[in-house]
């Protein structure tokens, strides 16, 4: 039979090989589960990964959804690796895309167009808010950060449908629950005409460098990572675990409220219900898929975003319902996790007569 | 007064469905595995059971299509967290946004259909008491199955052998592996039965409590179950009231939308989830109640003669 065996040291080679087997296996599901559908699991694959890169506009459009899912999965990569377990991004975004809204509404007709600094740091300030709340039910009474952060997600969904039902309701709208059209001045700056993709994208990869300095240069990001692995070791070094957490909550609701203002200013341009896409808990997968590095949340938000794209495209080319996007996505950071254990354990075949005989 | 009875009524089905979910992780707990999948196992086995009982015709096939569901999702949970070691949290969090997203693949093309609506049991006597008849004895059988299932759970945990091991294995893995337990089997076995219970609420929701499929239509009930232990610390008859305070809030909501109190609905359909924000930080202020009471291995990996 089968035996786990503790390595000596956790292999370098696994922790990268991992994900790669771990999407294999999630690919050769996809096609099983293509051809119990009766689809062709050539024409499949194609959809989710030829297409989405095959053409420069194809490109952009990956970058875009890529650059939500980076942002926030930056923020949650420091949260896990300190151990405090945000899992309610997607209402830090929610929160944020309200905030920035308040902000674009507000634009006259002579507004500068310096309001996209406040409409974006305004969404900052909004995730931060609705993350600063777990930390301080997490700080002060000791509420679980997991199921309070989970909880405000529900809270803030009915926060934004209450806005756009009520008093933030277009009255022109033909009674459909959004608001108005923000005006052209607070659009995000495109990077290019024609395309869709926006200075988010350059955002998010100053990002990436800022995070990757603040994770392995600096003093801060150390001691939060050594409360996240060894809490006896932090507390006997005098680093303190309060002040983890609140950096941690703050930093990753500000980086899911940039993302949210991102969204409602750039591509949607208005607040409607359906600004929640489910980034939030993507970027948990996109997190550890990039094994929690800046650099690695690069790619693995990439082949998110890939599957984004493949599952609109697996609905109107091969007839699938949109959902196959978070089948996959789920099933991608399961065999992730499984087959992370080959980083700690090597397995070996063991005849049955000597386990027996060993226990 | 009548409204006043119904109301009872509707608090005591509405907290039936968190009840079997919350029971079942209470048992899933008490031997020492956090599962965090809870809300995407409710999910697929509304789905699977609404999906029977759609071809079938029987909720009660419903109901039991939704626990197999459910024990075999938390089966493939507890092999990667009991046997790969990976860990608890992220495996949990995996089932859940997997579940989210295989509901809503396979439920896609139930989505029209409609069951039945199931008249409650009349249990005859009892149900003619005013007042008292139809605010308690009105119901769905699995309302009195939740509260028997309550009794003989506290009954095996603190009054059978076979409790006090699991006990142990939540307690100290360790010094029950000393003793000669299958620690891991052990807790395989209870985190299947706690997929199994999380499966009857998924599909009691789909067939009995609303008889319909809509997407996401668990709607945080998972994790208000798991919320529920906590705030239960760990003990059956708690929970259960938990559950009944909760399923309390939920209907008290749609009584005030019903009496056309002005408040928007949408800051009403928030209550439940604010409430339970509100008991966690209670419950949870006086740390030491919390650690007292806690399975002390809870969440964290054993890993036997390695």
């Amino acid at each position: 039979m089968l035996k786990l065996e503790t390595r000596p040291e956790p292999s370098r080679m696994m922790s990268v090989l991992s994900p790669l087997l771990a999407l294999a296996i999630t690919v050769l599901i996809g096609v099983v589960l293509f051809a119990l559908l009766g689809k062709d699991p050539l024409r499949g694959l194609q959809a989710f990964f030829v297409e989405p890169v095959k053409s420069v506009y194809a490109l952009t459009e990956l970058a875009m959804k890529a650059t939500p899912l980076l942002l926030i999965a930056l923020g949650l990569a420091v949260c896990f690796r300190s151990n405090v377990w945000n899992i309610g991004a997607e209402g830090q975004f929610i929160f944020g895309a309200i905030f920035a809204s308040g902000v674009a509404m507000m634009a006259g007709k002579d507004t500068s167009r310096l309001i996209v600094v406040a409409i974006l740091l305004a969404g900052v300030l909004g995730g931060m808010l609705w993350a600063g709340i777990v930390a301080f039910l997490r700080d002060k009474a000791n509420a679980s950060e997991i199921l309070v952060s989970l909880m405000l997600v529900y809270v803030a969904d009915m926060v934004l449908s209450y806005l756009v039902y009520g008093p933030w309701k277009d009255p022109n709208g033909y009674n459909f629950p959004q608001t108005i059209n923000f005006l052209a001045v607070t659009q995000i700056p495109k990077l290019a005409t024609g395309f869709r993709v926006n200075i988010g994208l350059l955002i998010a990869l100053a990002c990436v460098a800022l995070f990757w300095l603040f994770l392995f240069r600096s003093y801060a990001g150390y001691q939060l990572q050594v409360g996240g692995l060894a809490p006896a070791a932090a507390r006997y070094a005098g680093f303190s675990s309060r002040k983890a957490l609140w950096t941690a909550l703050l930093l990753s609701g500000g980086m899911a409220g940039l993302a949210g203002a991102l969204e409602a200013a750039g591509p949607l341009g208005q607040l409607t219900p359906h600004v929640p896409a489910g980034y939030g808990f993507a970027a948990i997968i996109v997190a550890f898929v990039g094994r929690l590095h800046p650099v690695g949340i690069v790619f693995s938000a990439i082949l998110m975003s890939m599957f984004y794209i493949g599952g609109e495209l697996a609905q109107s080319r091969l007839g699938l319902p949109k959902s196959l996007t978070g089948v996959f996505q789920g099933l991608l950071l399961f065999t992730l996790l499984a087959c992370d254990t080959l980083i700690h354990y090597r397995v070996r075949w063991v005849a049955r007569h000597a386990t027996a005989r060993a226990a | 007064m009548d409204a006043f009875a119904l109301l009872i009524a509707a608090t005591l089905n509405a907290g039936t469905v968190i009840a079997f979910a919350a029971l079942g992780l209470l048992i899933n707990e008490r031997s020492g595995i956090v599962n965090l999948g809870a809300e995407g196992m409710m999910l697929v086995a509304a789905i699977a059971g609404f999906a029977a009982a759609v071809h079938t015709g029987s909720p009660w096939v419903g109901l039991g299509a939704g626990a197999l569901a459910g024990a075999l999702l938390a089966a493939v949970f507890g092999l990667l967290v009991i046997w790969l070691n990976t860990n608890q949290y992220a495996t949990g969090l995996a089932l859940s946004l997997f579940g989210t997203g295989f509901s809503a693949f396979i439920g896609i093309r139930y989505t029209q259909e409609r069951l039945p609506e199931r008249p409650p049991l009349h249990i005859p006597v009892l149900g003619d008491i005013p007042f008292i008849g139809p605010a308690l004895f009105r119901q769905h059988a699995m309302v009195y199955i939740a509260i028997a299932l309550t009794i003989a759970l506290a009954w095996f945990l603190y009054r059978s052998r076979a409790g006090l091991v699991l006990r142990a294995v939540g307690e100290s893995p360790e010094s029950a592996h000393a003793l000669g337990y299958p620690v891991r089997r052990i807790r395989l076995l209870a985190v299947m039965v706690g997929g199994a219970l999380c499966g009857i609420s998924g599909a009691y929701i789909s067939t009995v409590y609303t008889p319909l499929w809509v997407e996401g239509m668990v709607a945080g009930k998972g994790w208000i179950a798991l919320a529920l232990t906590t705030f239960a610390t760990w003990r059956p008859a708690r929970v259960l009231l938990g559950a009944y305070l909760f399923g309390g809030v939920t209907m008290l909501q749609f009584h005030l939308q019903g009496e056309g109190v002005q408040i928007s609905s949408q800051l009403l359909t928030m209550l439940p989830y604010l409430a339970t924000i509100v008991v966690l930080v209670l419950i949870s202020r006086n740390a030491t109640w919390i650690r007292v009471n806690m399975p002390a291995s809870l969440g964290k990996p054993f890993f036997p003669g390695s």
